[in-house]
């Protein structure tokens, strides 16, 4: 039994470094070295098993048994044209789209890039050697720990750089959207990657989407990194409506300095099976974090959504939020873990995980994880799995107000406190929108509100 | 308007009204007092349909229907209205768009037009003046945050603007100093209608002193051991409720 889950990582671990090899893109040489050296931690790593602690909720069997190649663009027009009228594309500011991993020109935008703005593909900024990408790229989301971190470099060749020039406040959202289309050769894989430095002072807001066309087969496995200089205002959005086939192992991995605000929010709304890595480290002083997620599971769909917060250094807080709604048989996994290390004197954290189960047969497994090294700290952390409250519903109908409109009303609210949060207005009403034509009730809530 | 004929309802196996008699007409207001524990916030819980309790035996007819066959929104959109013991807290709500979408779920079943935002809030903002109910109180989430005081003024807020037919105050008074009983019962009795019932809950008799009832009820171990006229307040308020232990006939097990 050993033997045969050995052989089915070791074979999935062979068939991947093939694909590596197989591509040679136009790259510089740092770049290209990068990737064998990610090649080689993947090669030593091999993918994870249920017997990882961090992995122990979440199978990955159809990344290992499906045949994947990368994925060429887009064939099949009609399901592109149609993702990209979704609600969640073009919110108004500069944009790079891409289909399977390929920019598409058409769809992008970024005449209107505000200035101090640098935003461009990953393969431009590595063509005209941006120097913002060698000083930076790879050197937070470690690939030598992290298997599918190491996947995505050594497989990397595309994806977005935003450079933000001190000082600058970006007025309108930048928008990085991946879509996944089936381009009719079978399953594909991507491995997008993303580059985000804030410089000093400078303030932005980024919405990264990826969204999947009904019934297309692939694995996404993006990579982020954003840096945050001191005292830079970063609000981050990853918004994700994989196909119920798709598979997505993401990574966003946040580096602040000295008193930097950086908030990432990540909202998952379908995917087969579907892993969020969200790590913040707070490496300088006075740092403030911000970490939301909600997820909507439902079908036979999984959500694994692992965090990580470090305090390193002294006065820094964290907020983390999460909310889950689970329905039909969804599964899914919350872990926070928080960190503070010996100097991290003054930390100020609070963890919270809501979830809300509407079926018998949703399952949701939540863990909070606290190491705390330094003794001047306040830490809490609370984690709640319920139904809809009795009480509640009976209020709402007792006012007039039918049954399944006043669940909704309070699926609704329970998600609104991520939801309002968001500060991209584009993105907050298109989700506000989504939300309300989900809900069974949707339509009649909607006139109410 | 409502007749309850031999009601008995238990919850968790427990009988707790043992055969309630009571008859309300048009424009009545009927005080149902009594200890703690004797059915009172039950028959009123009841009546406004929550299913944590279950009839076994007898029957209510309101407005010529069988009351106990409609779902609690379908007897809201009839005209019942509970204001609630403890109101319930809604986060990510808010007041205003709650009670819009219950007012025009009553509208809309009694065939009236839906009313807009500006209407409403203009309907809103007269309610709340009557009600000293403070703006800002309008936009918060429903009940989250407020005061005791807030949170029962909030109901009588939201009964003046659903309008119901018959009212049931569920221990309004509980909690409230005697400036916020005065608000909320300035409130109810500007309510007070010819085609308006009410049916007031409550365990003490100072409400009384502003609501002044038409007819006072007690209720003792799940029955009505007496009733009367608004004098019938004033006599519990001076001798308690310990008598009703001597002259309360002995339930039958």
């Amino acid at each position: 039994m050993t033997q045969a889950v050995m052989d089915k990582n070791e074979a999935a671990v062979a068939r991947f470094l093939d694909l590596a090899a197989s591509s040679r893109p136009d790259l510089p040489s740092w770049f290209l070295e990068l990737r064998q050296e990610s090649a080689k931690s993947f090669g030593r790593l091999g993918f994870p098993s249920r017997k990882d602690e961090a992995w122990r909720q979440t199978k990955i069997d159809p990344i290992l048994t499906t045949e994947f190649s990368l994925a060429p663009a887009a064939t099949d027009k009609a399901a592109l044209e149609a993702l990209s009228e979704s609600m969640f594309v073009k919110l108004g500011g500069p944009r790079l789209v891409f289909v399977n991993g390929h920019l598409d020109e058409e769809l992008s935008d970024v005449e209107r890039c505000p200035e101090g703005v640098r935003f461009g593909t990953l393969s431009r900024a590595l063509r005209e050697g941006w120097p913002v990408v060698q000083e930076h790229l790879g050197r937070y989301a470690s690939f030598r720990e992290e298997p599918f971190t190491a996947l995505n470099l050594t497989l990397a060749d595309e994806g977005a750089v935003v450079h933000i020039s001190a000082g600058t406040v970006a007025e309108e959202p930048i928008e990085i959207v991946f879509l996944n289309v089936s381009a009719g050769d079978g399953p594909a894989t991507v491995h997008p990657r993303v580059l985000v430095v804030a410089e000093a002072n400078s303030q932005a807001r980024i919405v990264e989407s990826h969204l999947g066309s009904d019934g297309c087969t692939y694995f996404s496995n993006p990579v982020t990194e954003i840096v945050g200089r001191d005292s830079a205002v970063v609000s981050y959005y990853k918004l994700e409506q994989e196909s119920g086939e798709g598979l997505h192992t993401g990574r966003i991995e946040v580096n602040q300095e000295r008193n930097s605000n950086i908030r990432t929010s990540v909202i998952t709304l379908g995917g087969g099976l579907v892993r969020n890595d969200t790590g913040t480290t707070l490496a300088g002083e006075g740092g403030h974090a911000e970490l939301e997620g909600l997820f909507l599971v439902g079908e036979k769909h999984h959500v694994d959504n692992f965090t990580r917060i470090e305090h390193t250094r002294p006065l820094c807080d964290s907020r983390e939020l999460y909310k889950g709604i689970l329905m039909d048989h969804g599964r899914g996994v919350f872990r926070g873990r928080i960190v503070v290390a010996k100097g991290a004197q003054k930390t100020d954290s609070k963890q919270t995980n809501n979830n809300l189960l509407l079926s018998d047969n949703a399952l949701i497994n939540t863990k909070p994880q606290l190491e705390i090294y330094a003794d001047d700290v306040k830490c809490t952390h609370g984690a709640t799995i319920g139904q809809l409250n009795a009480d509640s519903v009976f209020y709402l109908r007792s006012r007039g107000i039918s049954r399944d409109a006043a669940r909704s009303i309070l699926i609704y609210a329970f998600a609104s406190e991520v939801v309002n949060r968001i500060k991209v207005d584009a993105l907050r009403e298109a989700l506000d929108r989504y939300l309300f034509e989900w809900l069974p009730m949707g339509k009649a809530v909607k006139e109410a509100f | 308007m409502l007749e309850i004929k031999n009601l008995h309802v238990t919850a968790e196996g427990k009988e707790i009204l043992k055969g309630i008699d009571l008859k309300i007409n048009k424009g009545e207001v009927h005080s149902i007092m009594g200890p703690n524990g004797s059915g009172k916030s039950t028959l009123a819980n009841v009546l406004a349909g929550r299913e944590d309790y279950e009839v076994t035996e007898g029957e209510v007819i309101y407005e010529g229907q069988n009351l106990l066959d409609l779902a609690p929104e379908e007897r809201a959109r009839e005209g019942i209205f509970l204001a609630f013991q403890y109101p319930v807290e809604i986060p990510g709500v808010s007041n205003t768009y709650f009670l819009r979408a219950a007012l025009n779920a009553i509208r809309k079943h009694r065939g009236q037009p839906e009313v807009d935002a500006i209407q409403f809030l203009k309907l809103v903002r007269e309610k709340a003046k009557l009600l000293k109910v403070d703006d800002s109180l309008l936009n918060r989430p429903v009940n989250e945050g407020f005061s005791g005081g807030e949170k029962k003024r909030n109901e009588i807020f939201h009964l003046a603007v659903l309008e119901p037919k018959l009212a049931l105050l569920d221990e309004t008074d509980s909690g409230l100093d005697i400036d916020a009983l005065k608000i909320v019962a300035e409130g109810v009795n500007s309510l007070r209608a010819a085609d308006r019932s009410f049916i007031v809950v409550t365990h003490y008799q100072r409400l009384l002193n502003y609501i002044v009832p038409d007819f006072v009820h007690v209720l003792y171990q799940g029955r009505i051991v007496k009733s009367g006229g608004k004098d019938l307040a004033l006599d519990l308020e001076k001798l308690g409720y310990s008598w009703l232990e001597e002259e309360a006939p002995v339930p039958s097990r």
